[in-house]
């Protein structure tokens, strides 16, 4: 197990290493056009020249990378050049406001895509499983942006029951983050909810379950303490893993419901050239998506006991 | 990729094996109805030029509701959007840039993923180790960070588009491919052509990846449907084909604020992608159905 953790951490410094020196290097040949978008379409090149110079950004491009990479291990990110703020300053309660979104999301969609998961895989071929089979591959053909338009079109436009934004200006509103998580949860469960349905549907061909069976358990017995244990070991890793590309969702979400997150912050980073927010952004987003991997590797190992790291 | 794979037999036995396996589709009418769905947008888009639609770009009369009348007598099937333009005329003509740029991404994908993954496992050695490794490096980078990255900085064209989803896409077939033919190496008929003395190349195009191409037609479609929505998502973040062509993500984004008093504007784009992509995916779902039957 330690030697899996080394090995993971290894290689997660490494892609970070690679990719942050890439971005700086992109950045790098594009650095004027940046400064062109802090002062403006009608400046002139030399001023953009001595932005640059006065900023900072004309040190050679070795050792500026070296001192960004001894800052960010002490925590400090670099200068914003969008919200002329430190970027930690603005990188840490937006990621607060997405963490908000993504646990109310797993928090919702975890119970429901494995409750139907489940009830779908216990008899296979029923009308249970082909309306929760075709029900989940209707939600996931509508991408997340697709959904938001009809729900808000709906709730919003129609009824008139929820806000059609969720900035959050006055503080923390449920009646704000409902849509974006709803969104989310039905965009991501079917994916899940298919899983967990193979899983189970798997496990009850099982010789043990029919042992059980016919051993005159009762069936609900058969299920809640036989069958569900070894059904749930896959959909837990696939639900750890969604982490990595729940940050899709995520960033489309917070664009079209203008929530002030994480994603959306990376997605304004890269299109106004923030070369500092990239860097901070994709550290994080690597991060996220190595450290899920990792956790996902060592739950399926303390779930299944045929699995043990020697 | 279907015929991709199978142009490389152009016997008329492979012909008669394709009429075939078309016919096996009347089995699932999942399967079926995946694929009208999918017929139907591109018989549109290919038929869209000769179609009596107004120019997809012209500014006509703003702000009209679906079936509104136009000033010209015509009628705005649709309604039209705030710049006035046709947008029964915009959803058409978009079909056409999706299909054409999420087809291209997911055959460039997958002949770069399915290279790999067959020299990866047929070669094996040094070459899965450096595959394997820049496929894991690549797999564990979340896939939106690459997209925005890539088109951010080298520029929003279709170029660009195909480049980046095959970065996204090609690691997951590699791992795929290179399952299938770790697994088909092992049969007889490799070891025929070997003692033939074919060469790895052979063995590789020849005999290795048409014998795979059951379980990677299935992931085909699921990756077709899967590009489709990632192609309207940058359209809709902004990171979409340059304007004034009609793209189904971008008709959404300009659009969405305006839902209070038009909502048909962003619905209809928004109704389309969704009705592509569940073509895609029925017909993942009714082959993966057939295919478990035999």
């Amino acid at each position: 197990m330690l030697i899996l953790a080394f090995r993971r951490f290894l290689s997660m410094a490494l892609i970070m290493v690679i990719v942050s020196f890439t971005l700086f290097a992109i950045f790098e040949s594009d650095k004027l056009a940046v400064a062109g978008k802090v002062l403006g379409p009608y400046s002139s090149t030399e001023q953009r020249e001595l932005w640059l110079e006065n900023n900072g950004y004309n040190e050679p491009f070795l050792e500026r990378y070296v001192t960004w990479v001894g800052n960010a291990l002490t925590g400090d990110f670099g200068y914003s050049i969008q919200y002329k703020s430190p970027v930690s300053e603005v990188l840490w309660p937006r990621l607060a406001n997405t963490a908000i979104l993504a646990g109310l999301y797993m928090a919702f969609m975890i119970p429901l895509s494995l409750t139907l998961g489940v009830i779908a895989g216990m008899k296979e071929g029923s009308l249970q499983d082909r309306v929760v089979s075709v029900g989940s591959v209707l939600t996931t053909s509508v991408p997340e942006f697709a959904s938001a338009t009809f729900f808000s079109a709906i709730f919003v436009f129609w009824l008139g029951w929820l806000p059609g934004t969720s900035a959050m200006t006055s503080g923390f509103s449920w009646a704000e983050i409902f849509l974006p998580v709803f969104v989310l949860v039905v965009y991501g469960f079917g994916y899940t909810a298919r899983m967990t349905r193979a899983s189970m549907a798997e496990v009850m061909t099982s010789h043990y379950i029919r042992t059980a069976v016919l051993k005159g358990i009762p069936y609900r017995r058969v299920i809640m303490r036989h069958a569900l244990r070894n059904a749930l070991i896959a959909p837990f890793t696939v639900i750890i893993l969604q982490l990595n590309w729940l940050l899709s969702g995520v960033i489309v979400v917070e664009v079209f419901f203008a929530y002030k997150g994480f994603g959306k912050l990376l997605l304004d980073g890269a299109l106004f050239g923030d070369i500092y927010v990239i860097e901070a952004c994709t550290l994080v987003a690597v991060f996220v998506a190595v450290f899920s991997q990792f956790i996902s590797d060592i739950g399926y190992t303390l779930l299944n006991p045929r699995i043990r790291f020697t | 990729m279907t015929a991709e794979i199978q142009s490389n037999d152009t016997s008329p036995s492979a012909l008669s094996k394709m009429v075939k396996s078309i016919g096996l589709l009347r089995e699932s009418p999942i399967a079926i109805f995946g694929l009208s769905l999918i017929l139907f947008w591109v018989i549109l888009a290919i038929l869209a030029p000769v179609l009596p639609l107004y120019d997809p770009n012209a500014p006509l009369e703003p702000f009209k509701f679906p079936m509104s009348e136009a000033r010209d007598g015509g009628l705005y099937w649709l309604g039209t959007d705030h710049k006035g333009r046709d947008i029964l005329s915009r959803v058409i003509f978009g079909a056409q840039q999706v299909l054409i740029w999420a087809t291209t991404a997911t055959v460039v994908a997958y002949i770069v993923g399915m290279l790999m993954g067959v020299i990866a496992g047929y070669l094996g050695g040094w070459y899965d180790e450096v595959i394997s490794f820049i496929s894991n490096v690549l797999l564990s980078f979340p896939v939106i960070v690459l997209y925005i990255i890539i088109i951010t900085y080298l520029g929003a064209t279709g170029f660009n588009i195909v480049l980046a989803v095959t970065f996204a896409s090609a690691p997951g077939i590699m791992r795929i491919v290179r399952g299938l033919v770790l697994d088909l190496r092992t049969r007889d008929y490799i070891f025929a052509a070997q003692t033939r003395g074919e060469s790895s190349m052979y063995i590789m195009l020849v005999e290795l990846l048409p014998n795979a191409r059951g379980p990677l037609i299935v992931d085909a479609c699921l990756r077709l449907g899967y590009t489709t929505i990632t192609i309207a998502m940058l359209g809709y973040l902004g990171l979409g084909l340059p304007p004034p062509d009609p793209d189904w993500g971008k008709m959404i984004a300009e659009t969405q604020p305006l839902g209070s008093f038009a909502g048909h504007m962003a619905v209809v784009p928004a109704a389309a992608i969704s009705s592509l992509v569940l073509g895609f995916n029925l017909l993942a779902d009714g082959l993966r159905e057939i295919s478990m039957k035999d």
